[in-house]
């Protein structure tokens, strides 16, 4: 009876308390926040996110989050593309719903935007923002890459594209 | 808000920038004085809190048009290298690699581009913006190699090392100007006056990158970075030595680029033995060999 009470405390020490548990609610802070039906950049994306709406966190597995969307889809996003603070939306952009946080995320997120670029290109018209542009059309998909792996004989250990 | 407290708000958040708790004395007194509103007290606190922390304050958004410029203004410089099949070579290979860094997403996305130059260089604009010279791409003789000079520029990325370039007390007026105007679209004074911000933000990113370089220890920790995102991909971090080695033998004395602005790769192959480990073998499969040897072949 001891023994069994020692191991059950000893498990209730090591046991994570809640507040190691993950964030109920978190900010997308990329462009286009992508939700996949697996845990992994091959699964097939559901729905997409924009930048600064919330979501809610329902578990974290390794750098992934299941969340549910505003608009009630559940699935996987990468935990980078997630933040807890809270993101100041461009001036002139939709104000998005966040989740409430205390740590807000710059002030200086009203600055610096597309307005700002505009501005700067006027003023510096030898800098070459089209090469910008072309580079950015450059995306290549997750399944690519896996068939770029196995094709040259590269085996994964951990995470990346798998 | 009257002329003279346009004056009074960033002025008082550029005296007390760094000590936000002197400020909200202050703006307490301001308000007991009816110098500026609650509003406005609130907003000027909030600022000085925001300037103590510096670049990471600055929102995935914003480190987005940073890296556009910073890239556009290195394309003035340098010119790209309008080859399609190298291009996307180094972003099958590149984009590979980024998914297997501690930040696989940023707000745009990471994309690659070769550059028009003999010299030995590379660029890592903020967000995700990498650009590699012909130059350094020929100090690569396998995909591992490559692989390695892509896995250092994401690491630089990773660790936010262009952000931390700008210098201190550049976005100062930038933030007590959107504090006071949050919300709101820039009107002309401010969009001057943010953008003067923004000019100076990526001159001091550009001067970095091009002229003076990281500290070591930056060039350090993306070399142990790219170790660490090439084990995981299944490329042997070797190409990185194999790379370093090349290097050594084409680095000119008193070039420009990499000559000027990294470690010797003589020390940065002392520096990725230590976090290496056992090397381990490269082994470079005909299929991979075939493939690099056909998309470097016109670099």
């Amino acid at each position: 009876m001891l023994r069994n009470l020692v191991i059950v405390l000893g498990l209730a020490l090591i046991a994570p308390s809640p507040a190691a548990a993950a964030p109920t609610r978190m900010n997308v802070q990329v462009q286009s926040g992508q939700v996949r039906v697996t845990p992994t950049f091959l699964g097939k994306i559901l729905v997409t996110v924009p930048y600064g709406v919330s979501v809610e966190v329902l578990k974290q597995q390794g750098d992934w989050m299941q969340v549910k969307t505003l608009q009630g889809q559940t699935g996987w996003m990468h935990k980078s593309a997630l933040t807890t603070k809270k993101i100041s939306m461009s001036a002139g952009t939709t104000t998005a719903k966040t989740g409430a946080s205390s740590d807000e995320l710059a002030l200086a997120g009203k600055g610096f935007n597309a307005q700002v670029e505009s501005e700067y290109k006027a003023k510096n018209k030898n800098l070459n923002f089209a090469a910008v542009d072309r580079m950015e059309k450059i995306k290549i998909a997750p399944p690519e890459m896996q068939t770029f792996l196995a094709a040259g004989g590269v085996k994964p250990s951990e995470g990346g594209v798998q | 808000m009257n002329v003279r407290t346009a004056y009074l708000l960033p002025a008082l958040v550029l005296i007390l920038a760094g000590c936000s708790e002197l400020t909200k004395v202050v703006t307490s007194a301001g308000v007991a004085t009816g110098k500026i509103s609650e509003d406005q007290a609130k907003s000027v606190n909030r600022s000085a809190e925001a300037i103590e922390k510096t670049f990471q304050d600055i929102t995935p958004e914003q480190e987005y048009y940073i890296g556009r410029s910073v890239a556009a203004t290195i394309f003035a410089s340098y010119k790209p290298y309008e080859q399609a099949a190298i291009n996307q070579y180094v972003n099958l290979l590149g984009q590979t690699l980024a998914l297997a860094s501690e930040k696989p997403e940023t707000f745009g996305g990471y994309h690659f581009y070769v550059m028009d130059t003999e010299e030995i260089n590379a660029f890592a604009a903020p967000g995700g913006l990498i650009l590699v010279s012909r130059g350094l791409i020929r100090c690569c003789r396998n995909e591992d190699a490559l692989a390695a000079v892509l896995a250092h520029e994401i690491g630089h990325v990773e660790k936010l090392h262009g952000l931390k370039a700008i210098k201190k007390g550049r976005l100062t007026s930038a933030l007590t100007t959107l504090a006071v105007e949050a919300g709101k679209n820039l009107g002309g004074e401010q969009l001057a006056e943010v953008t003067k911000a923004f000019e100076g933000t990526i001159s001091d990113i550009t001067g970095t990158l091009v002229n003076s370089g990281y500290a070591r220890e930056l060039e350090f920790e993306a070399d142990a970075a790219a170790v660490r995102i090439l084990r995981k991909v299944g490329y042997s971090p070797q190409g990185l030595v194999d790379m370093l080695d090349q290097m050594q033998k084409k680095l000119k004395p008193g070039s420009h680029g990499f000559g000027a602005t990294h470690p010797t790769p003589k020390d940065r192959i002392e520096a990725v033995r230590k976090v290496m480990g056992t090397p381990g073998t490269l082994t470079d499969p005909p299929a991979r060999k075939q493939r690099f040897t056909a998309a470097v072949a016109r670099v």
